[in-house]
């Protein structure tokens, strides 16, 4: 059976089963639509939080990005899950004892100002619309390669596949079908992990397989690989970072971002108590680390994996003949991910850092005249068990969960959009009489504008499918969590204080990001060049989102302090989420 | 809660206390060992690297999650003894 078919099967298996289960628990009412009815166990949900946390971000994207960075990045891994900590500490049994459906109805209410909730609207949106472009492009790569298709018209596929996907179902639905995700991908992930693991250290658990004996060589696996790494011109796999302000930023700001994506925030809702959402906050993380603790053995066997397959001889002998590639380049090849250019007519490829000025006198020695091969980092996991020579039923298993990862978060995520602005915007604003019907009618148009700006900013993307998604962390970081957090810890923040804020911390970050990555995401308008010598201190766009939240916690304490405070029955309101006593469903006024 | 406002106040104190211990531990397994004193650890050795390298990529994930389940059980309790838990 060839590879194609293989793959159709595990994807096409993998959907039927997820449509089934939509199907089977469609959603009725518009409570059930948002929220599930409130009946959701904890440990359920942490698989469910799982599944619509994990994106292609994570599975597709994360561990190609600390291949290419090693230590440096890092910072993903302790980002998105050090973010849980202070989500089940600081947000998460709170707003589940306020009890609505959404992120901007709780600042609306805390800050007793419809114009507050207007601004956590567009805030949820940017930072939800940045994070799907990042979905888009990476279930965008998966789609071009188990279909074997040009990247772009992998991407269209993909829009139409989350569309359907999206408005089928509603939260119900979308709860038990991520159950179902959450396990498709994270047996996708581990099983070629495990493989590659026991192939390069006889160890089968590929997180202490990463710290044990390299087999061949004898030398500890990571030892021979920043050998083979510098062979070539490149950094030290472990190297440290020059930068460290940027890397604690980073890392923060993803950490905060985590706590303040309303995505994950209305996951917390439906847990029938109080105490069960400390829990749930605690079993996310159990089934997230499943998979973060594999990601970084997953990322420094690929690199040493790859660098093997195009050095076989060792990187002090000839790299192999173009012609004699394995199979898997040239698949990859069609889908323009992998690029090779021969640029010393030699016919063999030239894998190098030449931006390594010191390592230039090696490259000239050699007969080297440039880095041949461009390997797209999005690809690396998808093209893991293909790169270890893994059977095929393994590599069709990576697609399903691929696309299962960035699936279940798209869906997620156009969730949040759609009912912010349906319940949010038209009936908390435009519209309050709107019916049932209407509602729901609003929430799967907003859905679909929601998909058509993300593929078309997806089609060209600021950055790989986990930068692109880092930078969404920056947003929420800088906007909603602060709101959020002082909503609950501060009884003196008021409706000015937190509406400024907001704002401040949205505008800073977003013109900071948009300097750098283009205005509005679109190619060729960033006013800078997005390097380092560039950014203020040494801080990365991807990072800023860490500064803006601290523009908006100064701002609203500042204004909160000069003007009046907040009346007694807010004050009374905050009190009261404080003490989990008194807790009922989820509920719509 | 007008009703309980002492025991309130002490069990609001309890909870940031709680809070602020923990995250203390977070900081330091991830901002400090992984980045910052990265390199006053590197003299321990783990499988190749340092010790701060595996806070980096291991280290600082477990013990986010020990630190949540801990709150979690350490909370449930203290909701208990103020009298705040859910009925």
């Amino acid at each position: 059976m060839s590879q194609f078919a293989i793959n159709l099967i595990f994807v096409g298996g993998s959907f039927l089963l997820y449509i089934a289960i939509a199907v089977w628990a469609k959603a009725g009412s518009t409570s059930d639509f948002y929220v599930a009815g409130g009946g959701v166990h904890p440990v359920t949900n942490g698989m469910a939080i799982g599944a619509d946390w994990m994106s292609a971000a994570s599975f597709i994207s994360m561990a190609g990005l600390i291949a290419a960075g090693g230590y440096a990045n890092s910072t993903f891994l302790m980002g998105w899950t050090g973010g849980y900590v202070l989500l089940a500490m600081l947000l998460a049994p709170y707003l589940r004892k306020f009890g609505k459906f959404t992120v901007p109805e709780f600042i609306g209410d805390r800050y007793y100002s419809p114009n507050a909730r207007l601004i956590a609207v567009v805030c949820l949106i940017v930072a939800s619309v940045t994070y799907v472009i990042g979905q888009m492009a990476g279930a965008g790569v998966a789609f071009s390669r188990f279909l074997e298709v040009e990247a772009t018209n992998g991407l269209m596929i993909a829009a139409v596949v989350v569309f359907i996907y999206a408005v089928l179902g509603g939260m119900k639905g979308i709860t038990y079908t991520q159950v179902a995700q959450y396990c498709v991908l994270i047996v996708a992930y581990t099983i070629p992990a495990v493989f590659i693991s026991l192939q390069l250290t006889g160890n089968p658990i590929p997180m202490f397989g990463m710290f044990s004996t390299h087999a061949e060589s004898g030398l500890p696996l990571l030892e021979k690989l920043n050998q083979v790494v510098t062979d070539l011109g490149f950094r030290e796999y472990t190297a440290d970072v020059d930068n460290k302000l940027n890397m604690v930023l980073f890392t923060l700001s993803l950490m905060i971002g985590t706590a303040g994506l309303p995505h994950v925030i209305i996951r917390f809702f439906t847990v029938p108590k109080v105490s069960d959402a400390r829990w749930s906050g605690g079993w996310a993380l159990v089934f997230i680390a499943l998979l973060y603790l594999t990601a970084p053995a997953v990322a420094s066997m690929a690199r040493l994996n790859l660098m093997t397959t195009i050095y076989p001889e060792g990187t002090q002998a000839q790299p192999i003949e173009y012609e004699a590639r394995p199979a898997w380049i040239a698949t990859w090849e069609e889908t323009g991910l992998i690029t090779y250019e021969d640029k010393n007519n030699d016919g063999r490829i030239q894998l190098y850092n030449d931006a390594n000025a010191d390592f230039a006198g090696t490259a000239a020695d050699r007969g080297w005249a440039g880095n041949e091969l461009s390997v797209n980092n999005d690809i690396l996991v998808l093209a893991n068990p293909e790169i270890a020579n893994l059977p095929g039923w393994v590599i069709g298993l990576i697609a399903a969960g691929g696309l299962a990862a960035a699936l279940s978060t798209a869906a997620g995520l156009l969730l949040a959009i759609s009912s912010a602005v349906s319940h949010d915007l038209i009936k908390g604003r435009l519209n309050p009489n709107i019916s049932d019907k209407g509602e729901l009618l609003a929430a799967r148009i907003s859905m679909a504008v929601a998909i058509v700006v993300a593929t078309w900013l997806g089609a060209n993307p600021p950055g790989f499918a986990a930068q692109v998604v880092a930078l969404a962390f920056g947003i929420a970081a800088a906007s909603l969590f602060p709101a959020l957090m002082m909503g609950i810890f501060s009884k003196r923040v008021n409706n000015i204080g937190a509406s400024l804020g907001m704002l401040s911390g949205l505008l800073f970050t977003l013109v900071y990001i948009f300097v750098y990555k283009g205005w509005f995401f679109i190619p060729g308008t960033n006013n800078l060049p997005d390097t380092a010598e560039y950014w203020l201190l040494g801080i990365s766009p991807l990072s800023i989102g860490a500064v803006g939240a601290l523009v908006n916690f100064a701002v609203a304490f500042g204004v909160s302090k000069v003007t009046a405070e907040p009346p007694v029955e807010i004050q009374e309101l905050v009190e009261s989420v404080r003490y989990p006593r008194g807790a009922g469903g989820a509920q719509d006024h | 809660m007008s009703g309980h406002s002492y025991d309130a106040e002490n069990y609001w104190k309890a909870n940031l206390r709680l809070i602020f211990g923990s995250l203390i531990i977070w900081a330091l397994v991830s901002y400090g060992f992984a980045i910052l004193l990265r390199p006053m650890l590197a003299g321990i050795p783990v499988g190749g690297t340092d010790l701060g390298f595996w806070f980096a990529q291991q280290g600082s994930i477990l013990v986010f999650m020990v630190l949540i389940f801990f709150y979690a059980w350490r909370m449930n309790k203290i909701d208990e003894k103020f009298g705040v838990h859910e009925e």
